[in-house]
């Protein structure tokens, strides 16, 4: 559990998220197009089953409506230089090589067998380098024809782009739902509201890695577990701190501190390390969209956020409990005047903030892998999300929350990746200048 | 564990050009929180600045700079700080001061993240930062740079000195003009804003205005502190300005007590050199072995003084929010 055989061959493409996923895309997109003259790479090549190792590829012309080539020459040398064989490619334009172990190795196209009306996309391309791991038949991979990349310009990965933001979108909105909540019961901005989406990654990822469990069950239980945390600092911290009449100030740098001191015993447990559940890290795609593959996992976060966040809509309009939440959180004393245990209702608006958020960390490291800083840097969305679409009000900011997802990613159509959340700040700053009260927010609750 | 190294080490680290640098941050939030009651959350951001302005100005043209003097940088430090000061506290101001902590926390993040992006690392040299500016300010050293003085248990080096030498009259200064501004009607008028804003207000007075004064200043003073830190490590590294940097500076803020001139100093020196107690004993008892690997390896005990800063921030706060020297009536839980 948790060894190398595990944990290594997860693929490293996921390993920054969301924002590896664009660069990822991108890549899809180039190899894809590029290489349309290189056809079949999931079928095994040949029946060269003898050799553990090896190398395989198949040669089609695109500018020739994709007919196989036949004759082109491939040198593999090894890393001191030296000739390991020469792969041809037979009639239906496949070629193979075995090769004697594992290691590293460049493989040379010969540029005169090609023939005539038939070229390299880059000229200047005719050598890869490559590694060739154990038991691998490793895909070798020189693009024919016409350059086409140009034609996938910005509106072709929009489709997946938008996927992804709905996914993070949603993901965020869950998590804000305790957030938001807790600051419109009891006026209070936490800070550790991103260790509590931690806490539920993590627990999670030591019951599945460490433990065995299968994921989940062990989301399940990380959930719970993370509802009884929040009750834990509910009971043990903020009521006491509330009751002794602490200050915006007070709460918000005692929660700092909590903050600091959850994220550094993170670090402390689990390590620095971004590492994946042992489930549905590697999954074959349901479908393609536009370019890109879509895992299940991508479709199963969405429709259970969507279930999930539909269930509380229902439960704060409908259920009488529900309803105490709002109320208090509209009007804390006039709730209380009415017979409303307000007491009540925080803890258990603690509970569930908690456990919505554990949840939303499950399912954020279910597609990026668990990496303890995770949650600090939700948290700056949270907060954006939150103030964007209302302070206070519950369902404003999570709606404030899921259009912050789905801009933050699409704006990574057209900027740098690493700079996607700028584009959050600077919505926050915006809509505070205009319209303080945030998008959904009612004038009056900006003091 | 050498004990005596770890004395040394601490000792010196009182008053070293980290405490420095914690204490001028420390400093411009207790014009923030301590006088004014802004929840600036976002020191660092302004901290960074500093550094940078600095940096990018005086660094070479070789190293991705402008090669321009060193007081042109500080000049540049200063306009940009203010700028930033600006352009959060125009949105934020009038608004309850929630707004301005999560406004503050954000900007400083995303400035992190902007200095350290690859997609700008001509300008401010991504992830590893700007190095190579700080070459005329230790010409100017009149001390030798690389020998060590020692007096009592201080031990520095000749270029730490100068630092600390800078450093300190920065703090000075700050002090000073925080213990003048303090006694004038300007201070008051601040410190009434802190009691109660609605009340300054009916008299007249622009309390938007003074609240932005006060963010400016103190904003300013956090620069100095990055700019002492970019000059001493010859560096401006983003990873220096997280939100980490604003907690350390409010602890030691908190822990001298708020809206007293020595608060920060005292605080400073006290909870740096603890600070760095716990580091350099942490780091000695992983060297040594003293807990087996499996529980603290190297990397974990760095992890350990933050684990500790985390604990004491929060003890501090619910427990004894006026810190050493503070005045209960003046710094309520509730504040």
């Amino acid at each position: 559990m948790g060894g190398p055989g595990h944990t290594a061959p997860v693929p490293t493409l996921r390993r920054r998220g969301a924002s590896a996923y664009a660069a990822l895309l991108f890549m899809v997109v180039a190899i894809g197009v590029a290489a349309v003259g290189f056809v079949g790479s999931a079928a095994p090549a040949g029946a060269q089953g003898e050799a553990a190792e090896g190398i395989r590829g198949t040669f089609v012309n695109p500018d020739d409506g994709g007919k196989p080539v036949e004759g082109v020459e491939v040198v593999v040398r090894d890393e001191a230089g030296k000739k390991v064989g020469t792969a041809i490619s037979g009639e239906d334009g496949k070629y193979s090589l075995d090769l004697p172990e594992s290691g590293n190795y460049t493989a040379e196209l010969l540029v005169k067998s090609l023939p005539s009306g038939v070229r390299l996309t880059d000229a200047s391309k005719t050598k890869l380098s490559f590694r060739v791991l154990p038991n691998q038949h490793k895909p070798l991979i020189f693009p024919f024809g016409k350059d086409t990349r140009k034609v996938v310009g910005t509106w072709d990965k929009l489709p997946a782009t938008l996927l992804d933001g709905v996914r993070l979108g949603l993901i965020i909105a869950m998590c804000s739902i305790g957030l938001s909540l807790i600051y419109g019961t009891t006026k209070f901005a936490n800070f550790a509201h991103g260790e509590m989406v931690m806490f539920g990654a993590l627990v999670t990822w030591f019951l599945n890695q460490r433990a065995g469990w299968a994921v989940i069950p062990a989301a399940l239980v990380a959930t719970v577990l993370s509802g009884g945390f929040g009750a834990v600092q509910e009971l043990g911290m903020w009521g006491p701190l509330r009751r002794r009449r602490a200050g915006a100030f007070g709460m918000m740098t005692v929660s700092f501190g909590l903050s600091l001191f959850l994220v550094n015993l993170y670090q402390y447990l689990y390590g620095a390390r971004s590492q994946p559940y042992s489930q549905y890290a590697i999954q074959e795609p349901l479908f393609t969209l536009g370019n890109s593959n879509v895992p299940p996992r991508v479709i199963a976060t969405i429709v259970l956020s969507i279930v999930v966040l539909g269930g509380v809509a229902l439960f704060l309009q409908k259920a009488r409990f529900g309803k105490a939440m709002r109320a208090v959180s509209d009007n804390g004393p006039l709730a209380a005047a009415s017979g409303i245990n307000t007491d009540r209702v925080i803890l258990w608006v603690w509970v569930m903030g908690s456990a919505l958020a554990g949840l939303g960390g499950v399912l954020n490291s279910l597609d990026q892998q668990v990496q303890f800083q995770q949650g600090s840097n939700l948290l700056l969305l949270m907060f954006a999300g939150i103030t964007v679409g209302g302070l206070g009000t519950s369902f404003g900011a999570a709606a404030g929350c899921f259009l912050l997802g789905i801009a933050i990613q699409l704006s990574t159509l057209w900027v740098t990746p690493s700079l996607k959340n700028v584009g959050a700040l600077a919505v926050l700053i915006v809509v505070l200048m205009f319209r303080p009260q945030g998008v959904f927010g009612r004038r009056e609750r900006v003091g | 564990m050498d004990w005596g190294f770890i004395g040394t080490q601490s000792i010196s680290a009182l008053i070293g050009p980290m405490a420095v640098f914690y204490i001028l941050g420390a400093q411009g939030l207790n014009l923030h929180y301590g006088y004014t009651g802004l929840l600036n959350f976002g020191q660092a951001g302004f901290m960074a600045t500093g550094a940078y302005g600095v940096a990018i100005c005086c660094a070479s043209e070789a190293a991705g700079g402008y090669g321009l003097p060193l007081w042109v940088g500080f000049l540049v430090a200063v306009v940009a700080t203010v700028l930033l000061a600006l352009l959060l506290g125009v949105p934020t101001l009038r608004l309850r001061g929630d707004y301005l902590a999560i406004v503050t926390i954000a900007a400083s993040e995303i400035l992190r993240i902007v200095l350290r992006s690859e997609a700008l690392e001509d300008f401010s040299g991504g992830n590893s930062g700007m190095a190579g500016f700080a070459r005329s300010f230790y010409d100017a050293n009149p001390f030798t740079n690389g020998r060590r003085y020692e007096l009592g248990p201080f031990s520095y080096l000749g270029k730490d000195l100068w630092v600390m030498t800078v450093g300190w009259g920065l703090i000075a200064i700050a002090a000073v003009l925080t213990f003048l501004l303090m006694r004038s009607p300007w201070g008051r008028v601040l410190r009434s804003i802190r009691e109660n804003e609605d009340a300054v207000r009916s008299l007249g007075k622009n309390v938007f205005s003074y609240k932005m004064q006060s963010l400016v200043l103190g904003a300013v003073m956090g620069a100095a502190g990055g700019v002492v830190l970019a000059l001493y490590q010859n560096l401006a590294s983003p990873d220096d300005y997280g939100t980490k940097t604003t907690f350390i500076a409010y602890t030691a803020l908190i822990l001298g007590g708020a809206a007293r001139v020595g608060g920060p100093i005292v605080g400073g020196m006290i909870f740096y050199g603890f600070f760095a107690f716990m580091q350099v004993t942490a780091s000695q008892a992983a060297k040594a072995d003293v807990l087996p690997r499996s529980i603290m390896d190297s990397v974990q005990a760095g992890i350990v003084p933050f684990l500790f800063l985390g604990v004491v921030l929060m003890l501090l706060v619910v427990f004894r929010p006026q810190g050493i020297f503070g005045d209960r009536r003046e710094i309520e839980l509730d504040g």
